[in-house]
């Protein structure tokens, strides 16, 4: 997937009117407005995503196209503009200019964060943050994909249906053993894992993940790039990282930020053996 | 895992808390009004009167304490304000009382005696009704639960916490003590509501509604400990401690904090109220001095000193302070303030999770988890310290090298 991909031709009137533009005629595929539209197999696009602070730009015409079902890793040296990405992305950052679509339709730049939440973009942040004084059990069960008002949990009781989902998170985070103790109790890599696992239960389409496996141990690390390839396919997911062995193991396509923009593309031994790659680490 | 709501509620407390309960209610139900009526004085298992109003009066205090913890200890959300609340169901209950008297005030008129002195004709608007019982429990829920829907959800809204919440909800009280204080407000100002005599047509002195209203006191605290237990341990408590915790991320998994917080507060505030209502006719006065800061304050250092966080903590707070108050201001009335401030101190600095959590902590009962997490975490050998993040640097040896 490195064909950069025109907007004009999967979006004949132009990005500015997304809410009703309702796919290709040619399809014949109708999809309403604010729901997701993976018919072209792209579940994220950024198209010239421009952010500066202060004058300092943190992303300078960001293009990147996320297939669905892929499991992307992004890297770069500090500060090149890896967490700004996921911001404009999350909702947290407004860019100041260019385009943030969620498959076909879903306009980024104009959602705010739960929104884009809900909307089934899952994000872990760099730190763990996790709710220390519940089991881990029920970290996963507040973040369970559900009625989430005053009246419904009050009288809630998990469904068979839901204890099971419960459950099948909490082997995949391989968290099972220890699912009823307080989550402050874990060790730094479970605490990443139980959050990933957070996001899980709330059954995203992309999940972003930055830094993952920062202060995992090996063995921790090798456990996490495991999940992370069960979990591609059927999610897609963006992960933010340093440590190249982790990338590595990932296998994926691997693309390289620097100075708010691309600079190169493609797997990780191509990137590794770009010259403009080497220069900008070795030139550090 | 799909049980039926009763099967969650008996379940939600082990056997023997309900055992515990079982021989609360006997005592309070059965134990002392035998002691005090059958008994005679000379017997030293008699119950005097004294103590059955002391006793009605301190279970009325437990309830309010409890009410604090389920907004303090489980929501985080430090109120200085639930004396207010508290005597807003006294002075709404204390109306109808009021109206109770009849003719037999000091002018033989049907009005209340401040009413006649201030020279008012007829009853005012707000006290229409006052002479129903019905209207009065309305009253004793409706306005302080009004008043703190309305103040909670302006302030929760606004995303006011900590120290400026406890504050405004200090000043907020403050302000209606001025208000109650004047005799144009309509309720008997400085001196309030007492001399009472009758509640629906009964003596309210008499042995029988003492212990009525003390029979009362003991299952409103029952109650009131019923639904904390059931509270505590649905998923509405653990989203309310995960507010507690850390709100952000709860509002980021999709639950708006608003309601929650709006929803214990209101209950809070009027769990208060109803508590408010059955201390007034046991101790038969009410006037603005309930709302005083001293009073809000108060209500914080028993569930202080009993430990914050558990439904038993602040029952035991506010006997052990109440006791200790009544013998303190009997035995050495100037040293009361003196001992509550020690008290507190002492309290915050060597027992952080009071007399529970000290209970606890003596007898290796198995502790609860609050205390597991706080406790320092031996270090697990598997979690280094984390890296930090120039790993970046590690690409160009392998770039290089590949
Ligand atoms: N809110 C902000 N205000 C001002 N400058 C910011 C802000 N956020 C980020 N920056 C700057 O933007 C640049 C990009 O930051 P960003 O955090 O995206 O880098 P990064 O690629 O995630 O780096 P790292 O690898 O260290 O995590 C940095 O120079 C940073 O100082
Ligand atoms: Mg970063």
């Amino acid at each position: 997937m490195s064909t950069v991909l025109d907007p004009q031709a999967v979006r004949p009137e132009g990005l500015n009117a997304p809410e009703n533009w309702e796919g290709p005629a040619s399809d014949g595929h109708v999809v309403k407005a604010g729901e997701l539209d993976l018919s072209h197999k792209v579940i994220l696009y950024l198209d010239d995503i421009s952010v500066s602070f202060d004058g300092f730009k943190a992303l300078n015409k960001l293009n990147l196209a996320i297939d669905v079902g892929e499991l992307r890793c992004i890297i770069g040296p500090n500060g090149a503009g890896k967490t700004t990405m996921m911001d404009v992305i999350t909702g947290k950052t407004r860019p100041d200019s260019g385009k943030a679509f969620f498959g076909q339709t879903i306009d980024l730049t104009r959602m705010t964060e739960p929104e884009i939440a809900h909307a089934g973009i899952g994000r872990k942040f760099q730190k763990p943050t996790i709710f220390e004084h519940h089991t881990a059990f029920e970290n996963l069960e507040l973040a369970m994909k559900m009625d989430k008002r005053v009246w419904k949990s009050l009288f809630a009781a998990l469904s068979d249906d839901e204890y099971d989902r419960v459950s099948s998170v909490l082997k995949q985070i391989r968290l099972d053993h220890e699912a009823e103790r307080p989550a402050g109790l874990l060790s730094h890599g479970q605490k990443q894992w139980l959050e990933i696992g957070m996001l899980l239960m709330q059954e995203p389409r992309l999940l972003l993940l930055d830094e993952p496996v920062a202060g995992m141990t090996d063995d921790e690390t090798e456990r996490t790039a495991e999940l992370f390839v069960s979990l591609a396919g059927k999610h897609s997911l963006v992960v933010v990282e340093h440590d190249m062995s982790f990338v590595e193991a990932l296998g994926g396509m691997v693309t390289v930020l620097h100075e708010g923009s691309v600079l190169a593309e493609g797997d990780l031994a191509t990137v590794q053996n770009d010259q403009r790659v080497i220069e900008v680490y070795l030139g550090r | 895992m799909r049980t039926p709501l009763t099967i969650r509620f008996l379940t939600s407390m082990p056997r023997s808390g309900w055992l515990a309960l079982a021989i609360f209610a006997l005592v309070a139900w059965v134990a002392v009004p035998m002691a005090h009526l059958m008994l005679p004085e000379s017997s030293p298992f008699f119950v005097s009167a004294y103590t059955v109003t002391l006793m009605g009066k301190i279970l009325c205090y437990a309830v309010v304490a409890v009410a604090m913890d389920l907004i303090w200890g489980y929501a985080g959300i430090l109120s200085l304000g639930h004396g207010l609340f508290f005597a807003l169901g006294g002075y709404a209950f204390g109306m109808y009382l009021m109206r109770q008297i009849g003719t037999d005030g000091s002018y033989g008129v049907n009005l209340p005696d401040f009413m006649v002195f201030l020279d008012w004709k007829e009853l005012p608007w707000f006290w229409v009704g006052s002479d129903s019982f019905i209207w009065a429990l309305v009253l004793v829920v409706a306005v302080p639960g009004l008043l703190a829907f309305i103040f909670g959800y302006f302030a929760f809204r606004s995303r006011i916490k900590g120290v400026y919440f406890s504050i405004i909800t200090q000043a907020l009280t403050y302000a209606a003590m001025l208000l109650f204080f004047r005799n144009e407000t309509g309720f008997g100002g400085n001196n309030g509501f007492t001399d009472f005599k009758r509640i629906l047509g009964y003596d309210i002195t008499s042995a029988e509604m003492r212990l009525i209203l003390f029979g009362l006191s003991a299952a409103l605290l029952m109650f009131v400990l019923l639904l904390g237990r059931y509270l505590v341990t649905s998923k509405f408590g653990r989203v309310l401690a995960a507010i507690r915790d850390a709100e952000s991320r709860v509002m980021f998994i999709g639950y708006q904090p608003l309601w929650y917080k709006l929803f214990i507060w209101t209950l809070s505030a009027v769990l208060c109220a109803l508590a408010g209502a059955l201390y007034v006719p046991q101790v038969g006065i009410i006037n603005p001095s309930e709302m005083s800061a001293a009073n809000s304050i108060e209500i914080a250092i028993w569930v202080a000193v009993g430990g914050r966080g558990t439904l038993i903590g602040p029952v035991i707070g506010a006997f052990i302070v109440n006791l200790a108050k009544s013998y303190f201001t009997v035995e050495f009335p100037e040293y009361w303030l003196f001992f509550l401030g020690f008290l507190f101190i002492g309290v915050t600095l060597f027992l952080p999770d009071g007399v529970v959590g000290l209970w606890r902590k003596l007898f290796h009962k198995e502790i609860g988890r609050a205390e597991d997490v706080s406790a320092p975490t031996p270090p697990p050998k598997s979690s280094p310290p984390p890296e930090p993040a120039v790993q970046s640097a590690s690409i160009d040896a392998k770039g290089a090298a590949a």
